[in-house]
């Protein structure tokens, strides 16, 4: 073996401890980060009175969080009643995690011609 | 324009260009006649001060879409826009028998702006305020929360009939009963409902009606329109005199159809766009330079000579 397989040699070991090290240090608050921290999130914006993105494709366990950037009062409301927002006034959240898999449509009830869906796939 | 031509909807662009230009009389105040259903302009009043009333004439005013709990830049001062057209109402040389409100009483559904709006409307000095609901009183909860504060006869319906100086008068609730994608409707039991209350009622008698949503397709990609207005408008056409009043557009619009005259009307908290403009995709409040904004609001005093079929409309901005 030449020195500089050699070097080449110690330094891929070097690397293999540290990416360990590393392992170590990290596995455990990962792990527990996945079983209590927050669920991945999807951001919908209400905005001209329309749902923007109007589709979202999301994994099961994400939360979708709708805002109102509107003046005007709008509401999330699902066709088969799983969930359904408060009347959501100026810059108003609100907050659903779809656990379960299926193309969920949802409208304005206060304005019922605005409509969006969230498809939920394990992806 | 073109490309919203284009788009399918089957809206007709010349209509709504006619549209636009009724639109465009809101500053002023403009006095109608109807007479067997066709309306004749009699002339604008320079200061809004209507022609005296004949004696035995009938006299309502209309005031729509006060949206109370609204802060916005729009109008930061709803209530205050209220408080200066009850005062001109309350003003009025000839008081009005009633005053009638066609929804959007509130901005959010809450009570505590149901409850501040019934307070308010107790200023007026007139006998009752007969109201429906807007799509704005029924956000939470349908017409509940709406109903404890506005329930007309107490049948814990938000439609009613009732007969006043030889007029019938109908109210009507047609901000819900909405699929999916839809515009909202009267639904099948309140139709049943107007079939059965109009049997009672002969066709010489003229009719009145208060509905919020207009009950013609003005721009249906807004929701201004009512999905089963063509049921509604067939209950109406064997009467001589039928006179419909709508709100939720902020602005005038009139449009006659046989004996019906359909009108909509200001709104008391914040202009809206006209259908089509330019520029603007969305029915949202529009700001208005400081000033401008008394003269986009206003109310309507309506007059009915008993035996005449004539109705006279006044629109009168609260800034003249």
């Amino acid at each position: 073996m030449n020195d500089a397989l050699r070097n080449a040699a110690l330094w891929c070991r070097a690397c293999a401890v540290a990416a360990l090290a590393l392992c170590a240090a990290l596995a455990m608050p990962a792990v527990f980060a996945t079983a209590a921290g927050p669920a991945p999130t999807a951001e919908v914006k209400i905005a001209k009175f329309e749902y923007g993105p109007k589709e979202i494709t999301i994994a099961p366990g994400t939360k979708v969080v709708w805002t109102n950037a509107d003046e005007t009062p709008h509401t999330v409301t699902s066709n088969d009643k799983s969930f359904a927002s408060k009347g959501l006034d100026t810059d108003d959240k609100f907050e659903h995690v779809f656990s379960k898999e299926g193309d969920f449509g949802y409208i304005c009830t206060v304005h019922p011609f605005m409509t969006g869906v969230v498809h939920v796939h394990k992806q | 324009m073109s490309k919203r031509d284009s788009d399918g909807s089957g809206h007709n662009p010349a209509r709504r260009q006619a549209l636009s230009c009724l639109a465009s009389w809101t500053g002023a105040a403009v006095v109608w006649t109807v007479a067997g259903g066709v309306p004749h302009a009699l002339g604008a009043t320079g200061s809004g001060t209507p022609a005296a009333a004949a004696p035995n004439a009938l006299t309502f005013v209309q005031i729509s879409d006060t949206h109370i709990g609204f802060r916005k830049q729009a109008n930061p001062d709803v209530v205050g826009s209220l408080r200066r057209a009850i005062a001109e109402i309350n003003a009025l040389p000839q008081a009005p028998a009633f005053v009638v409100h066609t929804g959007d009483v509130s901005h959010l559904s809450k009570p505590e702006e149901f409850g501040q709006a019934r307070e308010l409307l107790q200023e007026l000095r007139v006998d009752r305020v007969h109201t429906v609901p807007g799509e704005h009183d029924t956000i939470d909860e349908g017409v509940t929360g709406y109903l404890k504060h506005f329930d007309h006869d107490g049948n814990g319906k938000a439609w009613y009939s009732f007969d006043q100086a030889g007029v019938h008068f109908i109210g009507l609730n047609n901000v819900l009963n909405f699929k999916a994608g839809t515009l909202a409707a009267l639904g099948d039991e309140q139709l049943a409902w107007m079939k059965g209350d109009l049997a009672r009622v002969s066709s010489s008698t003229p009719v009145v009606v208060l509905g919020h949503i207009p009950l013609w397709t003005i721009w249906e990609r807004w929701g201004w329109g009512t999905a089963d207005s063509a049921q509604a408008m067939a209950l109406l056409r064997p009467f001589g005199s039928v006179t419909v009043l709508n709100g939720h557009i902020h602005q005038v619009l009139q449009k006659v159809e046989g004996n019906i005259a359909l009108h909509t009307a200001m709104s008391l908290a914040y202009p809206l766009p006209t259908p089509g403009e330019a520029g603007i995709g969305e029915p949202g409040p529009v700001t208005v330079p400081a000033g401008e904004l008394g003269k986009l609001l206003g109310t309507r005093q309506l007059t009915l000579v008993r035996g005449s079929h004539q109705l006279a409309l006044i629109d009168r901005p609260l800034v003249v």
